[in-house]
């Protein structure tokens, strides 16, 4: 049986500000860690989802007679036996844990059969007959608020105004522009898998692989009809996350069948599946109009965006928040005038995704500064130190931002870097690489700059906060620590973390990581770049209540000391609705790229050359996990530049595989030389200021501004295709 | 149907296979070896890279009877008890390792490329890891880690 994740001690010593190993690290490198698919209960069966083929339709009637004479199925379930609250969401509560009556995008889920194989499984969903009427989808945001209503309030999830300064003033430049996003995924590369477990007292286990597992856990509750306590779950090993396991998956689904049937359930989706199974990031069309005066300084931005949350709200009422509030970017403007709109249609659900609603923002925001510069005559980088904001410059919500934003110092940093040698002569080196395109010939080079802005930890006035508890006891005549959370370790490396700060805090070597689960009170979800700083805040704090208690004691004999706390950041503010006004945020993150590519005009190809970063992440507890975040997170965003896209056609997924939904590979990714500032944020533990999520953002736009640096184009939309470039 | 196999030096035997289990199914639900990842199961990102008779192939793409009577060595079988291979011990080091979804696939991969190119350069080792994807890290710790490794062997 496979079911307990790992207690985690390492050997390593270390501190804040070195960089041990990860305590997992041995155990992921012998194939050893316990993810979330690995799990194995001698007695489990296999659970499957069956889903719509269409984005909008009626269903008339669900017929379940055949697929339950199948040998080997144990269940097959439908939406009348979900006993408790056929609704979840993260927001807010619209979405059925199995449909009733409608469906609203592809993929979304039916009926669930439980089998002794997946095979079982798969022939048993065969026979499940569904009666649709097909319905005409709503696919275009620009029009959805107008369109048909999917749900009883409209189309309108959320509209957030922001209004600042004169609403009419004029400049001496303007530059205008309207720029589209194409729909990312997370493409973690760890599918959605769990095991749910029950107990004799109708009670569950859930091991399950999330990024947050008590609102997971209030979620499968209340679908199940059960007391939370009655719902136990344990993080698995997860195959990194990125926002995409924020919402439920599996997890209501799992449990309904081990409930059903009294038997463990195992339930793992394909890669296809979970194209199906998970939120993307919302794609965004975002119509732009800056002014300024002949020196350059920003007059007034005027935005109106719009943002396709899909089916379902999810987490789509703070996406188009950090779009609107970070919508200008890390510039000092008067005059702000923007309308952000999320909205539902029937493509596929969006939500969480690194760089949340920033990122849309931030590739329009920075092709309007390109442009800008362009017009003035002025160089890219200079257009941007021209307006750069600085700490105690104020956002377009009227915050003040309060500890460092060195957006010029960036800026420069990168655009100081060396800049690699002239187009290579190695194949390799060239754009099409061995498919042996172009020894050079039809070959441009260019250079493009962007910075960024993100929000760290929760916004809006949320309780934000972490539960941590660390034990400390004699282990062979030494102090020894436990630590415990709920918070989740995705792969960004909390669990080193954690252990590196009980060692600082308490002076203690050997630290043991606990598993994470709903023992403990809530940790908080692993997003907004958020972890170190409140569950590492948390850690320091129970560190501190037990450091009193030891008072110095080196040897404690047989008493144990145990303390649990919560610890929350500085409280924000909701904004104002009909203005936006507010001290909406609790900390400004900054990142600055600066992107080489090489271009192959005549076939469209792009090689992105090089790709540096300088980014301030306050204090750098783990220099070596820092600088994985910031690459990791740039690679994301070269993603986005020039290939990952998922295409609809009329709500429909057109390519739900790794064969046709791209990420990048060692090919396509650069060099990527880091240059890491260290200002302390006094208002955070450490000075830490959160890393993950800011180099998604600028990455982006530096790579587009490099292919139109070389070729010439507007290019106003992501991801860049070859047939943009070769205008065909 | 039965498969006979060696994995990792040890003669297996799984009983009532279904003809369509792939060799990575048979791994990791029959066998107890889940240690080859289940990414995407169709061939495209790596992450369940094994040696079947010295070659390294995706698991996924192998159907469980192909493996009768050959030889599998998967990542479970590099290290030799509690000593890590070069490779591993890497990876580890060079902060390649974020969630580790990818890092058994990366591991055979580069474990053969150094096999075959003691010293490779560094467009030698983006080629050889080409097949395998990683979302986490941007590669650029993989590429230390394998630079690592070489340099150590």
């Amino acid at each position: 049986m496979t079911l307990t994740p790992a207690e985690l001690t390492s050997a390593v010593s270390g501190g804040i500000g070195t960089s041990p190993q990860r305590p997992d690290g041995n155990l992921k490198v012998r194939g050893e860690f316990a993810y979330a698919s690995d799990l194995w209960h001698e007695d489990m069966i296999w659970g499957a989802t069956l889903r719509s083929p269409h984005p909008y339709a009626r269903i008339t009637s669900v017929d379940i007679t055949e697929a339950l004479q199948v040998p080997g199925v144990y269940a097959v379930l439908t939406h009348s036996d979900v006993p408790g609250r056929n609704l979840y969401g993260l927001e807010h509560k619209d979405q059925p844990v199995l449909a009733v009556d409608v469906v609203r995008y592809q993929g979304e889920p039916i009926a669930l059969v439980g089998a002794d194989h997946p095979e079982t499984a798969r022939r048993a969903m065969k026979k499940i007959v569904v009666g649709y009427e097909v319905l005409e989808p709503v696919v275009d945001m620009e029009t959805a608020a107008d369109d048909t209503p999917l749900h009883p309030g409209g189309n309108l999830v959320r509209h957030v105004p922001i209004r600042r300064g004169s609403q009419d003033v004029a400049a001496e430049v303007v530059v205008t522009g309207r720029y589209e996003v194409g729909m990312q995924d997370q493409a973690f590369l760890g599918p959605e898998s769990g095991l749910a477990v029950p107990a004799d007292d109708g009670s569950v286990d859930l091991y399950i692989a999330t990024q947050w597992l008590h609102v997971d856990r209030s979620q499968v509750a209340a679908a199940l009809g059960l007391p939370e306590e009655k719902v136990r779950l344990t993080l698995s090993g997860v195959g990194g996350a990125f926002g995409g396991r924020e919402d439920l998956s599996m997890q209501v689904h799992a449990c309904l069948l081990a409930l059903h049937t009294g038997k463990p359930v195992k339930m793992v989706y394909n890669r296809e599946e979970s194209f199906y199974g998970h939120v993307h990031r919302h794609p965004a069309v975002l119509y732009y109009e800056h002014g300024a005066d002949r020196t350059g300084k920003l007059v007034y931005v005027r935005a109106r965006m719009y943002l396709d949350g899909g089916a379902y709200a999810s987490s789509t009422p703070a996406v188009v928040a950090n779009a609107a509030t970070l919508g200008v970017g890390p510039y000092e403007v008067d005059n702000v005038t923007v309308d952000a709109y999320g909205v539902y249609t029937n493509n596929p659900p969006c939500g969480a995704m690194r760089g949340f609603g920033a990122v849309q923002a931030g590739f329009a925001y920075e092709s309007q500064m390109d442009k800008l510069a362009e017009a003035l005559g002025m160089s890219p980088v200079d257009v941007r130190v021209r307006n750069a904001m600085t700490e105690g410059s104020v956002m377009p919500t009227g915050q003040v931002v309060d500890s460092a934003a060195p957006v010029a110092q960036l800026l420069k940093l990168v655009q100081d870097k060396p800049l690699p040698a002239g187009t290579s002569s190695d194949l390799r080196e060239l754009p099409g690489g061995v498919s042996n395109t172009t020894h050079g010939e039809g070959v441009v080079r260019g250079v493009g700059y962007a910075v960024g802005i993100k929000n760290i930890c929760f916004s809006e006035g949320y309780d934000d906060y972490s539960t941590a508890r660390v034990r400390v006891s004699m282990v062979n005549g030494s102090l020894a620590a436990a630590v415990h959370t709920a918070a989740c370790e995705v792969g960004q490396g909390l669990v080193t973390i954690m252990q590196q700060i009980v060692r600082t805090e308490l002076g203690i070597e050997l630290v043991t990581v606990l598993p994470m689960d709903t023992t403990i009170g809530n940790g908080g979800s692993t997003s907004a770049s958020r972890q170190t700083y409140v569950t590492g805040g948390a850690v320091k704090a129970a560190c501190a209540l037990v450091r009193d208690r030891l008072a110095g004691r080196t040897d404690i004999g047989d008493e144990v000391i145990d303390e649990t706390t919560e610890w929350r950041h500085r409280a924000t503010e909701a904004i104002d609705p009909e203005t936006g006004q507010g001290n909406a945020h609790v900390q400004y993150g900054f990142a600055a790229h600066r992107a080489v590519v090489d271009v192959d005009v005549e076939l469209g190809l792009v090689r992105v050359v090089a790709l540096d970063c300088a980014q301030d992440v306050g204090r750098a507890l783990n220099p070596q996990a820092v600088v994985g975040q910031i690459q990791g997170g740039s690679a994301q965003g070269l993603g986005l530049a020039v290939m990952e896209e998922i295409q609809t056609s009329g709500g429909k997924v057109r390519n739900p595989s790794f064969t046709d939904y791209l990420i990048p590979t060692v090919l396509d990714m650069p060099p990527m030389s880091i240059d890491v500032l260290e200002l302390a944020d006094p208002h955070a533990p450490y000075g830490i200021r959160g890393v993950g999520e800011p180099p998604t953002i600028s990455s982006t736009p530096a790579i587009v501004a490099a292919i139109r640096a070389a070729t010439g184009l507007a290019l106003t939309r992501v991801p860049v295709r070859p047939e943009h470039l070769t205008v065909t | 149907m039965r498969v006979n196999v060696t994995v990792n030096g040890e003669q297996r035997q799984a009983d009532d296979v279904w003809e369509g289990e792939s060799l990575l199914f048979v791994l990791r639900e029959r066998l107890g070896l889940p240690g080859s990842k289940n990414a995407c199961e169709q061939g495209e990102c790596g992450s369940c890279t094994v040696y079947l008779d010295d070659v390294p192939v995706c698991a996924c793409l192998v159907a469980a009877g192909q493996v009768q009577d050959r030889e599998v060595r998967t990542v479970e079988g590099l290290a030799e008890g509690d000593r890590l291979d070069p490779v591993q011990e890497a990876f580890v080091e060079a902060g390649a390792v974020q969630c580790g979804f990818c890092t058994p696939g990366l591991v055979v991969q580069a474990h053969d490329l150094l096999s075959r190119v003691p010293d490779p350069s560094d467009p030698e080792i983006r080629e050889a890891l080409a097949g395998n994807l990683c979302r986490c890290t941007g590669y650029e710790k993989i590429l230390d880690a394998v630079r690592l490794a070489a340099a150590r062997r």
